[in-house]
């Protein structure tokens, strides 16, 4: 599966119809990275050390991330998984190590550029802006496409006009694919927990990011919400080419999902392949059996 | 931020400011006596504007100012010396470079917010405060060397036509208030209006979509301060007429602090809620005060009671509609207007059978 989307040029951003059919000129703006950088991997992680005041978080971690592929980080509570995704968004700064990103390299990832570079996140714990509408909230993460001044906007017109459009019909074409229709205006803190999950998805789809890293976006979830969640993830890839970098606890879903899964536990790599490869590594079993948490019983890794 | 029973009848959204502007322009003027526009209407249209100003910056964009007074002062002063040292400047342009002044001065003392958050910030902005007080008082140039320290405001005359007496001066403010707010109303729905809201509520993930974190914070605190600067120009070009650094204070700035917590943080009506309370409270105090105990409410008693009630009101705010009254007024409304439909309904069913 991977091979498959791998070996398609351009990942069918382009050309393809397209459910999230977005204005000709933000498309172009979003396949930049794609176009001029024909290496596979997206983003690459090599030996990263992460320490707070002595307590180790990560330990020579390498990982990489291809285009359009669906990557799981699983492992026990407390193992590195969210300290990962927190370092490839630059909230943390690794203490040795170095990261590439679109086959740049960093020491520590700008996270005021991230949205620039093409990554987009959710967090664990809810983080939407409350007090704006669903609609406002998505609409705000189009920025980085926009260059009207605050004069511009305050007119309404011209460009400060277009952009809105774009906004708007980007944001639009988000909240129908996600099926926000219904609390569009509502205010996003106003939400039950499930809906917000969605807006915050549908935020970091907004700036059609290369790569999507989601941080447990179904903890918390019902099962049928589970099944909606996967099922909107497997199309954001399908579409945008997107790649996915997925957390969750949910076993069984990850190995639906994924087209590899790294196995972290006490901070360091200790597995990663397909799922067929994960599924039966004796190291991720013990990790399993030997620290058994409550999501993670050593049952659902059969 | 309307309640939805009334955005939902057909009534445009434009029609209740509209109404108010024509009552604001085509009645009030002709209707009370000096009293009402010299200690009334006048002193509340420059205090919501003031609350406006620091809505943006507290409401919307999350960051509390304790310095708004001396913005103000620095709107005064400003407009106060550009006006006396510019010879034939214009006193539109005054009292726009005062609010510049302001601004800049926003911008400076906005600097901290870039490393501190909430409380600490707010006591950052408390230096602000101090110093322009200290400025203002320690160099005698500010106020023209006038040994008093008090100064006077100049005619306001803008193209020929002379806003003068109370009336005058009140249709100068409500005109400044007016544009400002206009402008504030839109800016609020704009991208730049939401980015804030998104600073407010979530630093991290605002960063995180490319809201550029640190200069929205700078621009809420710059547009905030020309406007309260420009507040502070009008404070003592068409409310005082007379200026003084001492009405400047801290407790000016609480005030404004106060008036946007009662009137409603992040809505542009409620700085206007919160200035009428503000401003006609001790009046009805007063009143009231002397109608009950007669003699024994003398000045110090009204001014002693003034503090406590609104420190009661406030806390009560806090507590049971820490939206403000625009809240408690949307609901309130929406009740009315739901109670005035299902009468008419009524009406209506009854005489077609």
């Amino acid at each position: 599966m991977t091979e498959e989307i791998l070996s398609a040029p351009g990942f069918r951003v382009h050309g393809t119809p397209n459910i999230l059919e977005a204005p000709p000129k933000a498309i172009s703006a979003s396949a930049i990275p794609l176009r001029t950088s024909p290496r596979p991997e997206i983003l690459r992680l090599e030996e990263i050390t992460l320490s707070f005041s002595g307590v180790i978080a990560l330990k020579d971690v390498s990982l990489d991330i291809r285009r359009g592929e669906i990557r799981s980080i699983i492992g026990p509570n407390g193992a590195g998984k969210s300290s990962l995704i927190n370092l490839i968004s630059g909230i943390y700064r690794p203490s040795r190590g170095r990261i590439y990103l679109n086959g740049r390299k960093f020491r520590r990832v700008p996270t005021h550029r991230l949205a620039r570079l093409g990554v987009a996140r959710t967090f664990q714990n809810l983080a939407l802006f409350g007090g704006l509408s669903v609609l406002d909230n998505i609409k705000l993460a189009r920025g980085i496409h926009r260059r009207a001044t605050l004069v511009e906007e305050l007119s309404g017109l011209g460009r400060a006009r277009r952009e809105e459009a774009d906004a708007l019909a980007r944001a639009g074409s988000l909240i129908d694919f996600l099926g926000l229709g219904s609390v569009r205006d509502r205010l996003a803190g106003s939400l039950p927990y499930g809906m917000q999950k969605r807006v915050e998805l549908a935020r970091a789809l907004a700036a059609e990011p290369a790569m999507l890293l989601l941080d447990e976006p179904m903890a918390g979830m019902t099962p049928a919400d589970k099944q909606t969640m996967a099922e909107s993830i497997r199309t954001i890839r399908a579409e945008f080419g997107t790649a996915v970098v997925l957390i969750e606890h949910d076993i069984g879903m990850v190995m639906e999902l994924s087209d590899r899964i790294a196995v972290l536990d006490y901070g360091r790599k200790i597995a990663d392949g397909t799922p067929a490869e994960i599924r039966t590594d004796p190291r991720v079993i013990e990790a399993y059996t030997g620290v058994v948490h409550e999501e993670s019983e050593p049952e659902d890794l059969r | 931020m309307s309640a939805p029973s009334l955005s939902k009848s057909n009534l445009p959204r434009w029609l209740a400011p509209l109404i108010l502007l024509g009552i604001a322009y085509g009645v009030v003027p002709f209707a009370g006596g000096s009293y009402l526009f010299e200690a009334i209407l006048t002193p509340f249209l420059i205090l919501s504007l003031a609350g406006v100003g620091l809505n943006l910056l507290t409401g919307y964009a999350g960051q509390l100012s304790l310095g708004s007074a001396a913005f103000m002062a620095v709107g005064a002063f400003g407009a106060f010396n550009f006006n006396l040292r510019i010879q034939g400047l214009p006193i539109p342009v005054s009292i726009v470079l005062a609010g510049v002044s302001a601004a800049l001065l926003g911008v400076a003392f906005g600097l901290p917010s870039l490393r501190l958050k909430g409380f600490y910030l707010a006591i950052s902005t408390l230096a602000a405060q101090f110093f322009v007080q200290w400025v203002l008082t320690k160099f005698g140039w500010f106020s023209n060397n006038s040994p008093s320290g008090v100064i006077d405001a100049p005619a306001l005359q803008v193209l020929g036509i002379h806003f003068d007496g109370p009336v005058g001066r009140y249709l100068f403010a409500l005109t400044v208030v007016v544009v400002l707010t206009a402008l504030v109303a839109r800016l609020v729905k704009t991208r730049t209006g939401h980015q804030f809201i998104a600073v407010r509520d979530h630093e991290l993930a605002a960063r995180v979509i490319g809201v550029p974190v640190f200069r929205t914070k700078l621009l809420a605190a710059a547009i905030s301060s020309f406007i309260i600067g420009v507040a502070g120009a009008l404070w003592a070009f068409a409310y005082l007429r007379t200026v003084e650094v001492a009405g400047f204070n801290l407790d000016r700035s609480f005030q404004i602090v106060f008036l946007i917590i009662i009137g409603g943080l992040a809505s542009i009506r409620g700085a206007f809620f919160g200035a009428a309370l503000i401003v006609v409270f001790p009046l009805l105090l007063s009143r009231l005060g002397a109608f009950l105990l007669g003699g024994v409410f003398n000045s110090g008693v009204l001014e002693m009671s003034q503090h406590i009630f609104l420190g009661a009101l406030i806390i009560a705010f806090l507590i049971a509609e820490p939206k403000g009254l625009v809240a408690l007024w949307d609901r309130l409304t929406a009740r009315a207007a739901a109670l005035f439909l299902s009468q008419t309904r009524k009406a209506n069913t009854d005489i077609v059978p």
